[in-house]
């Protein structure tokens, strides 16, 4: 049997890892509509690719490092200048990419595994990836479970919560370093094109079915679950990339739940 | 006792090099129901931003209860303008009102029993306490907006503080909640800001026209001279479904 193989057990928890941390920040990205500026974030997380690879490190550190520290500029200048958010998250989009394929240039040697980081290769996953995921999942769930009633708050309605001094930069700044570690953990199951489609469709799917938070984080991390599940098994059985194979379950289904959802209510 | 609750000292704000607020000087009383009007792209929303601390003014100064806006802002229950907000939004009516509790929490931003007793309370003042657990999005424009000022009440201010409160509801919701703001106008400070001239004038017991400057402050029976300046055109100063005259007829 194939769940024998240590290769595929890594796959299974790192694809249940993954769906914790976007069923979880996923919820915020869709309620609070930051899904451009997080793929700013998950596109910029290639400059830490690169920059890794440039000095020899594991990339998936100096991504945290590097992807925390852009989601929080990017936090800072789209609050504090009077210059169109979404040209600003389009040039860090860009300059982080650009700035992880030079790095990869100045690499000495070939970089074999380049596109496994940019598409994911979820049957690649070693065990330090493995504990690197926990660890972030880790945070992410601590620091959501501590602050809950803030950030609810804050996604609802950012000018009451500052008038009700809430500090609003630091929490949409921590909210984006979420979004960054999010991105890092899905940067080897489905890598850094694809994040987006994991942030938001499992997401969007449970904010089908229900009408509170606290529920919808719960159900898009089983439906996130599910598709990678899914997705995993599909790719191992048609022999295709696992990363696109989880994308493409996850759009078709919640595509197809969506249709059916709004045929029954017509 | 009249207690001066906010004041603003020759305020002037800039965007940019436009410049949106001139030397306005103005005092709002403990007392007070006053209705702040002006056009739209006048700076009224600019000014109600300035006094919650949320812009800084470019010239002179402002105080809320004697202190700065960011420190004052703690007294005063914020009503935004409801089309800000996003009415998918996974969130029940008593989820909402609870949330103006927050800045009244501890350290990990718990609701204690207390907060959610205060919470109930300002929703049976509002009359939605049926409507507790329901999403806000299934809500008249009515039962929406009484959610948003529920939720201002339980931050239990002493300054009420609206914005465009009547745009998006019928006339019969909008008689209601002036009914509403007469009520609370006698426990706390009530300031609304409008374009809708008309509405509000038969409701607040002061009225404010603002226009990039402050023109005038003072008795509602006021001038068409004034409003036509204010304005830039003749206004009619009538709204729609308001039986009485109140603003004085123009003297020919």
């Amino acid at each position: 049997m194939v769940f024998q193989y240590a290769f595929f057990q890594n796959a299974v928890i790192a694809g249940i890892l993954a769906a914790i941390a976007c069923g979880i920040i996923g919820s915020y990205v869709v309620v609070k509509r930051l899904v451009f500026i997080s793929g700013g974030i998950s596109h910029a997380a290639f400059g830490g690719i690169g920059l890794g690879l440039f000095l020899g490190y594991n990339p998936l550190f100096t991504a945290i490092i590097f992807s925390v520290i852009s989601s929080s500029i990017l936090g800072v200048i789209s609050k504090k200048t009077y210059q169109r958010e979404d040209t600003l998250i389009g040039a860090m989009w860009a300059i982080g990419m650009a700035f992880g394929i030079f790095m990869i240039y100045m690499t000495p040697g070939y970089v074999t595994d380049l596109s496994s980081y940019l598409f994911g290769n979820i049957l690649t996953v070693s065990r330090i990836d493995i504990y690197t995921m926990i660890f972030l999942n880790a945070i992410i769930v601590l620091i959501i479970f501590i602050r809950y009633n803030e950030f609810l708050a804050f996604s609802f309605d950012e000018e009451f919560s500052e008038v009700a001094n809430v500090p609003v930069m630091k929490t949409y700044i921590i909210l984006l370093s979420l979004v960054a570690l999010t991105v890092v953990v899905l940067v080897s199951v489905v890598g850094i094109i694809l994040a987006m489609a994991l942030l938001t469709l499992p997401a969007a799917t449970a904010s089908l079915f229900t009408n509170s938070l606290k529920k919808m984080i719960a159900l898009s991390t089983l439906i996130g679950i599910s598709y990678m599940l899914l997705g995993i098994g599909m790719s191992f059985l048609l022999n295709q990339p696992s990363g696109a194979t989880i994308v493409l379950v996850s759009g078709t289904s919640y595509l197809g739940i969506l249709s059916i959802k709004s045929l029954i209510n017509k | 006792m009249k207690n001066e609750i906010i004041k603003i000292e020759n305020l002037s704000f800039d965007y940019g090099d436009h410049r949106v607020l001139e030397n306005i000087n103005l005092n709002i009383y403990n007392d007070d129901f006053i209705g702040i009007i002006g056009p739209n792209g006048s700076g009224k929303s600019t000014l109600l931003k300035i006094i919650l601390g949320l812009l800084t003014p470019t010239e002179g100064r402002v105080f809320l209860f004697n202190k700065s806006p960011k420190e004052g802002r703690k007294y005063v229950g914020y009503v935004p303008q409801y089309a800000h907000i996003d009415r998918n939004f996974p969130i029940s009516v008593g989820q909402v009102v609870l949330s103006g509790r927050i800045g009244h929490t501890d350290f990990l931003r718990r609701y204690s029993k207390i907060d959610m007793d205060i919470a109930e309370n300002a929703m049976k003042i509002m009359g939605i306490s049926d409507l507790k657990n329901t999403q806000i999005g299934k809500l008249s424009g009515g039962q929406f907006q009484r959610t948003l000022i529920a939720r201002a009440l339980s931050t239990e201010p002493k300054l009420l503080l609206l914005d465009e409160p009547t745009a998006n509801i019928d006339i019969q919701a909008e008689t209601n909640f002036y009914d509403f703001l007469h009520k609370l106008s006698e426990k706390m400070a009530i300031v609304l800001v409008t374009h809708d001239t008309g509405a509000i004038s038969s409701h607040v017991k002061t009225i404010c026209c603002i226009n990039k400057t402050l023109y005038y402050h003072g008795e509602k029976s006021i001038s068409l001279d004034v409003f036509e300046k204010l304005y830039g055109c003749p206004v009619e100063l009538i709204g729609h479904g308001i039986p009485h005259r109140v603003l004085k007829e123009h003297e020919d």
